[in-house]
């Protein structure tokens, strides 16, 4: 049996090791994995517990991300508890074997540790690696603090078991800006974190020999749509899981997260909408200016990347009057992504705010309180004359002259 | 362990039911038969994973399947860390006593293509065998991507004509050796590795049983006569494959430990590679007068290797 931890009331942790420690509480049965910065110290900080008694489980230091993935989707199909983490081109080279864990509905829990994506080769954070994985059919949950990852880990494994569920989950943090800074994080005890996630329930699982199992079967015309078309059905249902494993987790520990979080949105005329550690940056930019200049800022920002919170972002800024989506990947040729969605949710709205993108922080770039300012401002430039008056698609921390695209056509 | 009787073939080949008759391979098709034989050849209960592949694609077409056991396909390259993976599952299920039936004797077995195995899935195989998870690894090597309608692979040999390394009017087909994955494996100091055909089938039944028995990764390479790129008609696949162990030019052999080669089957009368190439469509070309050279390289190849081979038995090192 696992050696259990004592843990204090509050703890001194960075993202990595918060997340380290929720898959050790949440007994893992695998772990299949590949280091690669920023995510190595979760793979080492695992392999510590691993060497002093702390893990029952199995620890399979793989060659490659991609075999790490699919060493994950061998072992979830033998039906237990299965984890793993990487970042940026250890991201890119599993994304074929992300598919396939998400299309037999395989509940894997990936951290994801946010890096740039090569070339140029970059190890700083940025959500590129984040936006690749947005069509992978896994629900995508994403960490703001250190706290919150240590948080989202303990509720993944909650949600992605669950028999309504059954998909896999990553959590995503900001490369160092999450992963390496230390911060306070309050853990709960091992038996607390363990009895909240839970027991892992097999399903379909290879190891059961009175019931063959085929995994990975051939489907083309005739099938292949209906089984993409339920996989997906099955991944926007999952917001009710995923509701009520934020409010059971809320009981337990009277951290509250939801699909989307507002910030100060109550009266806000202005606001952005971003992911990841800038909505921390965003939200003090928001008080700052609320209390200097009286503009009302307010924040929002999904903490659930997918299943997208359509509805939510809907009703989030159905009353401000200017809004300014954060993209910290660059789009290549188009609108940033996270812009054409909450575009796409206020056109179905009978208020239509006006709404610019910002492209920021390629690369670890720096997004400071005081571009978060700017941005503001600009948005309440915007809502006072009633139109856009720059381009539709900006880049804010981008040295050199300034860069944008599109222009707002307006009817005369 | 429960090991099945390999005294007749008759009784042997219906031994477990566990692969069904129906599936959508060639007629003709080795891989069938190296399949049933691997599936025969214990009563554990198996965990099997398949790379993409013609093996894959014929037996698992929703909904439908012809596997009678659990079964996994995740992709091309995979199919050892797919096996590998269910292997750590069920160590750590075992020590957490979460395994339905514990006791359930089970061995974990992954079959792939020469693509999937000498090259898109190499690393993951080296990865996989450097682990030394509890795992068969079993190549089909038909020389070709037969999947893909005969492709070449880095295990097809000098001078066959597949349709990426052609013969044409400047070309006698392709111009690179075979590579040896028998020796790559068997470097990474595999406590099994053999070469095998299913022509010899006591040979290949007895191998498989050694690869299942012994505890850690073990690797074999069976030939796979390939009726549809070789070019052959379909009821000689094991007169095709009896020229292609009785010429040399595929030996059955086993390699311990990484070490001690013993060879499993010296045929009496050796008979030359040009009657084994001359009974494929794939060889057809060489057969010109300018490409005769191509015949005596082949042959004079085979020769060598036969010779080092012999030399590593008698050596025991």
């Amino acid at each position: 049996m696992a050696e259990k931890m004592e843990l204090n009331e509050v703890e001194v942790w960075d993202g990595n090791y918060a997340a380290a420690q929720a898959l050790r509480q949440a007994q893992v049965d695998v772990v299949a994995a590949y280091p690669i910065t920023p995510s190595t110290p979760i793979v080492e900080n695992y392999g510590a517990f691993v060497a002093n008694g702390y893990i029952d489980g199995e620890f399979v230091m793989v060659e490659s991300e991609h075999a790490a993935m699919s060493g994950c989707v061998g072992a979830a199909a033998a039906g237990g508890r299965v984890a793993t983490a990487t970042s940026s081109q250890g991201f890119m080279l599993m994304i074929e074997v992300l598919y396939q864990a998400s299309g037999m509905r395989l509940p894997i829990i990936l951290n994801v540790v946010n890096r740039a994506i090569a070339s140029p080769l970059n190890v700083r954070g940025d959500h590129g690696d984040m936006y690749a994985g947005r069509d992978s059919g896994w629900i995508q949950l994403d960490a703001f603090n250190a706290q919150e990852a240590y948080d989202l880990n303990l509720c993944a494994f909650k949600i992605g078991e669950d028999i309504n569920v059954r998909l896999p989950v990553m959590v995503h943090q900001d490369g160092f800006l999450t992963s390496h800074t230390a911060q306070n994080v309050y853990p709960l005890s091992d038996d607390e974190a363990y009895a909240f996630i839970g027991d892992y329930k097999p399903v379909d699982e290879m190891l059961d020999f009175t019931r063959a199992v085929t995994y990975g079967a051939q489907t083309e015309e005739d099938w292949h749509y209906e089984h993409k078309a339920k996989q997906h059905r099955a991944l926007m249902d999952s917001y009710t899981v995923i509701d009520r494993v934020f409010a059971e987790f809320k009981e337990k520990t009277g951290r509250e997260y939801k699909r989307l979080e507002s910030y100060l949105m109550e009266d806000a005329e202005v606001a952005i909408v971003a992911l990841g550690s800038t909505v921390e940056t965003a939200l003090l930019a928001a008080k700052q200016l609320r209390e200097s200049e009286g503009l009302k800022a307010g924040v929002v920002a999904p903490r659930v990347f997918r299943p997208f919170p359509f509805n939510e972002i809907r009703d989030a800024l159905a009353n401000v009057k200017a809004v300014a989506v954060l993209d910290r990947s660059c789009p290549m040729g188009a609108m940033g992504a996270l812009f054409n969605e909450v575009s796409a949710a206020m056109y179905a709205s009978p208020h239509r705010p006006l709404i610019t993108n910002f492209i920021y922080g390629l690369g670890g770039r720096d997004f400071s309180l005081e571009d978060a300012k700017a941005i503001f401002r600009e948005q309440k430039g915007h809502a006072d004359v009633g139109y856009i008056t720059t381009p539709l698609q900006q880049f804010s921390g981008l040295r050199g002259p300034k860069l944008g695209f599109y222009e707002m056509k307006r009817s005369k | 362990m429960a090991l099945t009787s390999i005294k007749n073939l008759k009784e042997f080949s219906t031994a477990n039911e566990r692969f069904e008759g129906a599936h959508l391979l060639c007629p003709g098709c080795a891989h069938s038969m190296i399949v049933r034989e691997l599936m025969n050849a214990t009563d554990d209960n198996l965990v099997i994973a398949s790379a993409t592949g013609c093996l894959e694609v014929c037996t698992a077409v929703y909904p439908y399947t012809s596997w009678d056991t659990s079964w996994i396909h995740i992709g091309f390259e995979n199919a050892a860390t797919a096996a590998a993976g269910a292997e750590a599952m069920y160590k750590a299920r075992k020590r957490k006593g979460t395994l339905k039936d514990p006791d359930a004797p089970v061995k974990f077995v992954a079959f792939g293509g020469d693509g999937a195995t000498y090259d898109i899935g190499f690393q993951w195989l080296s990865g996989m065998i450097e682990r030394g998870h509890d795992v068969t690894y079993i190549c089909l090597d038909n020389e070709n991507y037969a999947n893909t309608g005969g492709q070449r692979s880095s295990a097809t040999p000098v001078g066959a004509h597949t349709s990426t390394a052609q013969a044409g009017r400047v070309s006698y087909g392709k111009k690179q050796k075979k590579k040896d994955i028998v020796a790559i494996m068997a470097a990474h100091g595999a406590p099994y590795v053999a070469q095998l055909a299913p022509n010899k089938w006591k040979i290949m039944a007895k191998g498989f049983q050694k690869a299942l028995e012994t505890e850690g990764p073990c690797f074999i390479n069976t030939v796979s006569a390939c009726t549809t790129e070789w070019k052959f008609n379909p009821k000689d696949t094991i007169n095709i494959t009896d020229l292609a162990t009785d010429s040399l030019m595929f030996p059955i052999y086993e390699i311990i430990d990484g070490r001690q080669l013993n060879i499993l089957y010296r045929p009496k009368n050796v008979i030359p590679v040009e009657e084994y190439l001359a009974a494929q469509g794939r060889y057809k070309h060489l057969f010109k007068p300018e490409n005769r050279h191509v015949i005596d390289m082949i042959q004079k190849e085979v020769n060598e290797r036969w010779e080092y081979l012999q030399r590593r038995e008698e050596a025991g090192v």
